[in-house]
């Protein structure tokens, strides 16, 4: 492989690694307050990139309103779903959330098949994006330039309003210990909210830049990328923002460099992040950056 | 123990006498749902185990019951039909050898799941439950995408016809009421009780001395083993396999039979899979043309899973025990009144 193709691989490396980390991101927040396998989130960002095309192709806004209205769809139906089926179960053992969680994820694919037909749906791409740049040689979509850019800015605001912030302060000492907190006058269904609002705007942004690279949508898109998002998460270590983000990055990057190098091996792409996953358990369960949420429990 | 219990082997033989009866009164369709309806009690039961009894929330099924149909499957077909069979690549000397019949075949695709299952529960044991969970999902999906792959064992994305179809109602009908019994033997035995100690407080059955991991691991590898089994009967149904067939969409059905039926009770999960294998077939209705009142609503194809998806957060939410709850059958009061309790254990 020469330098140029290379180059291009790392670009698109990055770019699939910063939809990864949006995505990781609803993850991790969601696992640090409750504990909880968010199955419903891929189906979150389903959702975002389905109203997106539903905006563009039928409606003909403008990208940006379409995100917008993604963006706002997605964070309804993450709250929703919060309220309607995680909310009641919060006393109850984990494995019913787990069930009524998958029951939510399952509900989001087949009610969007019903509603769009089983017919998977181009995206239509905003003609901004729909072109080639050449520089020096080094071909690539302007999708692969903004998507990285974008998250980066989003990020800078989630790490402010996590760290800067007294909401921030309050989902990060939710996340140490829920029941205490809740004693000392937090409103911890309030802060849930909050965490569900930010994993699903982002995960509805992340579907957005999906539709835009990969434009062939189908309501059951969001397990697969939701499981590489999810074990993205667990790579950097669950419960940590940092950690979601590296482990989208490094899963992103792997993917696509292990294509380039093996292409003959490309099916076995979706492969990698559930090698990911077996290896972060068996080596260090945590993952890079992670909390231990064994120990805390005593 | 040691005492036969006699009123367990008038229920065996009852459960015996109706299959003999349905297999030779009924017709075809009736037949092929019954024989459904067994390999479903047989999954049931076996995630039962893993999910009900000892707590842990797996979603594995899928994966293993493609692993059981494809051993089986391969195991069944003669050499030539194998080479007639496989058209993208010719079939690898393994998979040509593999000849056997209806009995080893479908223990091999028990104990190939079970291989399976032991290996992946060494790293996901380690920590807690939770990731068992995601990691059988995305194992589901590893199977299929191998089952695309490797052509030379799995003929890819055509999939197996023309699997000789050597087994009926007894042998299916059989095994399930075996599944079940040897499912309710755990379920009673000392491992069985570990597995319950493990679902009420990991913590506290590990403070009084069980090795959690071995027995969570125990219990997943169990299932696992009937699982590949009920793989191997369903192919033998279907006759034709493909990496499309076993979708999430088995698992989901397994989680609504047990979670309808009581998560734990083995009773609860042949109730569950009669409820739902015969609504399934009921709610067909729901994905053809639909007339209210006088306005054609149209073909909504997929209406069905919604409605199911509905049914299982309704029941998470609000009856959380399902039917039995954590008993069997012979735990309630009406059925101890109606038998007497003396030998129900």
């Amino acid at each position: 492989m020469d330098l140029l193709t290379f180059l291009q691989q790392v670009i698109n490396g990055i770019s699939v690694g910063s939809m990864y980390a949006l995505i990781a991101i609803g993850y991790t927040m969601v696992y640090g307050v409750l504990r909880l396998i968010n199955f419903a989130h891929g189906e979150i960002m389903m959702v975002g990139a389905f109203v997106g095309y539903t905006m563009l192709a039928v409606f003909e806004t403008s990208l940006l309103t379409a995100s917008f209205v993604a963006v706002l769809v997605s964070v309804a139906t993450g709250v929703l779903t919060d309220k309607i089926a995680y909310k009641p179960l919060r006393q109850a053992p984990r494995i019913s959330l787990l069930i009524t969680a998958i029951g939510i994820s399952f509900f989001l694919q087949n009610s969007i098949n019903v509603f769009f037909g089983g017919t998977a749906k181009s995206f239509p791409i905003p003609e901004f994006f729909d072109r080639l740049i050449n520089i020096g040689g080094v071909i690539f979509t302007p999708t692969v330039i903004i998507v990285p850019i974008i998250t980066m800015i989003l990020l800078m605001i989630l790490l402010y309003v996590l760290y800067k912030t007294k909401y921030g302060m309050a989902i990060r000492a939710l996340a140490f210990d829920i029941k205490t907190v809740s004693l000392m006058g937090v409103d911890a269904n309030k802060i849930i909210m909050l965490v569900f609002i930010i994993g699903s705007s982002l995960a509805a942004v992340g579907g957005i830049f999906w539709a835009l690279s990969y434009p062939i949508l189908t309501p059951y898109m969001g397990i697969m990328i939701g499981l590489k998002a999810f074990a993205a998460a667990v790579l950097g270590g669950i419960g940590s923002v940092g950690g979601a983000v590296l482990g989208g990055f490094i899963l992103g990057f792997t993917e696509v460099m292990f294509v380039a190098f093996y292409p003959e091996l490309g099916g076995y792409r979706d492969a990698i992040a559930f090698v990911f996953l077996i290896l972060v358990l068996l080596v260090k369960p945590t993952g890079i950056m992670g909390i231990n949420f064994e120990k805390s429990r005593f | 123990m040691g005492k036969i219990n006699i009123k367990f082997i008038v229920f065996i033989a009852f459960a015996v006498l109706l299959l003999v009866l349905a297999q030779n009164s009924l017709d075809d369709y009736s037949i092929r749902i019954l024989n459904n309806i067994a390999i479903f009690i047989i999954l049931a039961a076996s995630y039962n185990l893993i999910n009900g009894v000892t707590g842990q929330f797996s979603l594995e099924p899928n994966g293993f019951v493609a692993i059981g149909a494809y051993v089986t499957a391969l195991a069944l077909l003669s050499e030539d039909m194998k080479w007639e069979l496989f058209q993208l690549e010719d079939p690898s000397p393994m998979i040509l050898a593999l000849n056997l019949g209806l009995v080893p075949a479908l223990l091999l695709a028990g104990i190939v799941s079970a291989l399976v299952a032991l290996t992946l529960a060494f790293p996901v044991f380690r920590v807690r439950g939770d990731y068992l969970a995601i990691v059988t999902l995305g194992f589901g999906f590893i199977i299929k995408v191998f089952a695309i792959n490797s052509p030379e064992f799995t003929n890819g994305a055509i999939g197996l016809n023309e699997i000789p179809s050597v087994s009926n109602l007894y042998w299916t009908g059989g095994i399930a009421i075996a599944t079940v019994v040897i499912m309710l033997n755990i379920v009673y035995s000392k491992y069985g009780r570990a597995m319950k100690a493990v679902r009420d407080d990991e913590d506290a059955a590990s403070a009084i001395g069980i090795n959690t991991m071995k027995i969570k691991t125990y219990a997943f590898t169990t299932s696992a083993f009937f699982e590949g089994i009920g793989g191997g009967l369903l192919a033998i149904l279907l006759t034709t396999i493909s990496p499309d067939l076993f979708q999430f969409f088995l698992t989901f059905q397994l989680l609504i039979i047990i979670v309808l039926g009581g998560l734990g009770s083995m009773t609860g999960a042949i109730l569950g899979t009669i409820l739902v294998i015969g609504g399934t077939e009921w709610l067909r209705f729901l994905d053809g043309h639909m007339n209210i009142f006088g306005y054609d609503l149209g073909a909504h194809p997929g209406l069905r899973m919604v409605v199911f998806s509905i049914i299982l957060i309704v029941v998470m939410l609000f009856a959380r025990e399902g039917i039995f709850g954590k008993k069997e059958l012979s735990d309630l009061n009406w059925f101890k009144k109606l038998f007497g309790k003396k030998d129900i254990k």
